[in-house]
């Protein structure tokens, strides 16, 4: 059994969790924060996306003790006082979401990269997109919403 | 994933002994390959030691003509390297080519050359700028340390420490990835010091290997046509559903053709990235 302690979204937390245990397993079912997603078992799709002291990981492919003192968000921790992240509001406007099953790994992915690369061309935000798979939007307007995310954080 | 026993080591000297402790064990670095091999249950070690802490295997610096970058150096933190940049711009351009950027945010130099998938990037680089690969007990030149499909000259408890790149005059890398997940269907990295020129092949067989024959016509006059009447040999090359043997020969010469066009354009001094 591995101890561990991790910040999510803001909390302190310690969880006594086998070795074996997968990141994104302690955030939905011992925090029981079930906004990340497991959408593949093989490191591809980027449902499972979040931050890792402020980097995009996919938390299937980090082991519970390898968070260990780590500050992590996820989708549960982007919004602040009842006000949508401008990531996720980007995505509600421009619907650039159909099951929305991809949809918490998408905006952790965007958030992430838009850290980098605050203005990104079409050509960077495919680049900057390719860990994520959406099975349902064709992501053109997945493209329209990181522009106008982009646009409304650079104000 | 089957059970196993996790630990985090916070030297080099741990790290080497917990190895040589348990025969069963294996290193984690990024475990950007590890953790799905083992979630496939295709993996079963005992123990996971895990490097990424150790600052002994951290660490990017330019000193005589030499770039050398730690082991446990991220993917990311290669591609935005500044010395890098300086140094073998083409060498950060690979780094931001692999994978995502999830992969790139936790995936590690010595991780992938360990690893030795046949299909990654840094072993063409390492091999065509005729790297040293630098373990806990020795010293490996490239030419030696890749020995086909998943298979490398590390030995029992041995571990990569750092990777020592002789800077070249110019060097070029370009890759057709596959689709979904980004590794290379083929991919050339070429270099030039002086009058050798070495030619790394990834992708397009059961592992790393240089095209000799390129290498000789290049070295006698550098442009995309010196290649233009030579072949890959298809014989032993990969065959799936991605592509056939031909197919990837093919590929393999147009990436060295794309290559060398870039190269012939470009110092690897310059500032450009070899985009
Ligand atoms: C979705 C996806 C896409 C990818 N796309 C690409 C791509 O396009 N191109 C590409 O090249 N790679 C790609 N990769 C692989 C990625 O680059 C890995 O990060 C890399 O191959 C392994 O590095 P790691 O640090 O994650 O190693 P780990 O997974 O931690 O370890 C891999 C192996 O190396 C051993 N090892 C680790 N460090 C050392 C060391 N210092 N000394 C000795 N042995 C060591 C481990 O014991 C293990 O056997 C992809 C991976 C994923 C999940
Ligand atoms: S669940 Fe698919 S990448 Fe993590
Ligand atoms: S909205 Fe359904 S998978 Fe992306």
């Amino acid at each position: 059994m591995a101890k561990v302690e991790l910040k999510i979204n803001g909390v302190q937390h310690s969880y006594d969790v086998e070795d074996r245990t997968l990141l994104v397993n302690l955030i939905r079912d011992h925090a029981q924060l079930t906004g990340t997603h497991v959408g593949c078992d093989t490191s591809q799709c980027g449902a499972c996306t979040v931050h890792m002291n402020g980097v995009a990981v996919k938390s299937c492919t980090v082991l519970a003790g390898q968070a260990d003192g780590a500050e992590i968000t996820t989708i549960e921790g982007m919004a602040k006082n009842g006000k949508l992240h401008p990531v996720q509001q980007a995505f509600t406007e421009c619907h650039a979401l159909q099951c929305g099953f991809c949809t918490p790994g998408m905006i952790m992915a965007v958030s992430g990269f838009l850290k980098d690369n605050p203005k990104p061309t079409d050509e960077e935000i495919y680049h900057g997109l390719e860990g994520n798979i959406c099975r349902c939007t064709g992501y053109i307007n997945i493209v329209k919403a990181v522009k106008q995310a982009a646009k409304t954080m650079s104000k | 994933m089957h059970t196993f026993s996790y630990v985090k080591a916070k030297s080099l000297k741990e790290a080497g002994d917990m190895l040589a402790a348990h025969a069963d064990a294996k290193l984690l670095a990024g475990g950007m390959t590890l953790i799905p091999t083992m979630k496939a249950r295709l993996a079963q070690p005992s123990h996971l030691i895990d490097i990424a802490g150790i600052a002994e295997l951290s660490g990017i610096d330019v000193k005589n003509g030499r770039l050398t970058i730690g082991a446990a150096t991220r993917h990311v933190e290669v591609a935005k390297s500044a010395v890098v940049k300086k140094a073998i711009p083409t060498l950060a351009y690979l780094a931001s080519q692999i994978g995502d950027p999830q992969v790139r945010n936790r995936g590690t130099i010595g991780g992938s050359l360990a690893n030795n998938d046949p299909a990654a990037d840094y072993p063409s680089a390492a091999l065509s700028l005729n790297a040293t690969i630098v373990t806990n007990k020795r010293e490996i030149a490239a030419d030696d340390f890749f020995q086909g499909i998943f298979t490398t000259a590390l030995g029992a408890g041995e571990m990569i420490v750092k990777i020592v790149f002789p800077i070249p005059a110019k060097a070029a890398y370009e890759k057709f990835p596959h689709p979904a997940s980004g590794f290379a269907m083929a991919g050339s990295f070429v270099s030039q010091d002086g009058k050798a020129v070495r030619v790394a092949i990834t992708g397009a067989g059961p592992g790393v290997f240089r095209w000799k024959d390129a290498e000789a016509a290049l070295g006698k006059k550098l442009a995309a046509a010196s290649v233009e009447n030579l072949n890959v040999d298809a014989t032993d090359l990969n065959e799936d559903m991605h592509g056939t043997k031909e197919y990837r020969a093919n590929l393999a010469k147009v990436m060295t053709k794309r290559a060398v066009a870039k190269l012939a354009g470009t110092a690897a001094t310059s500032k450009s990235s070899g985009k």
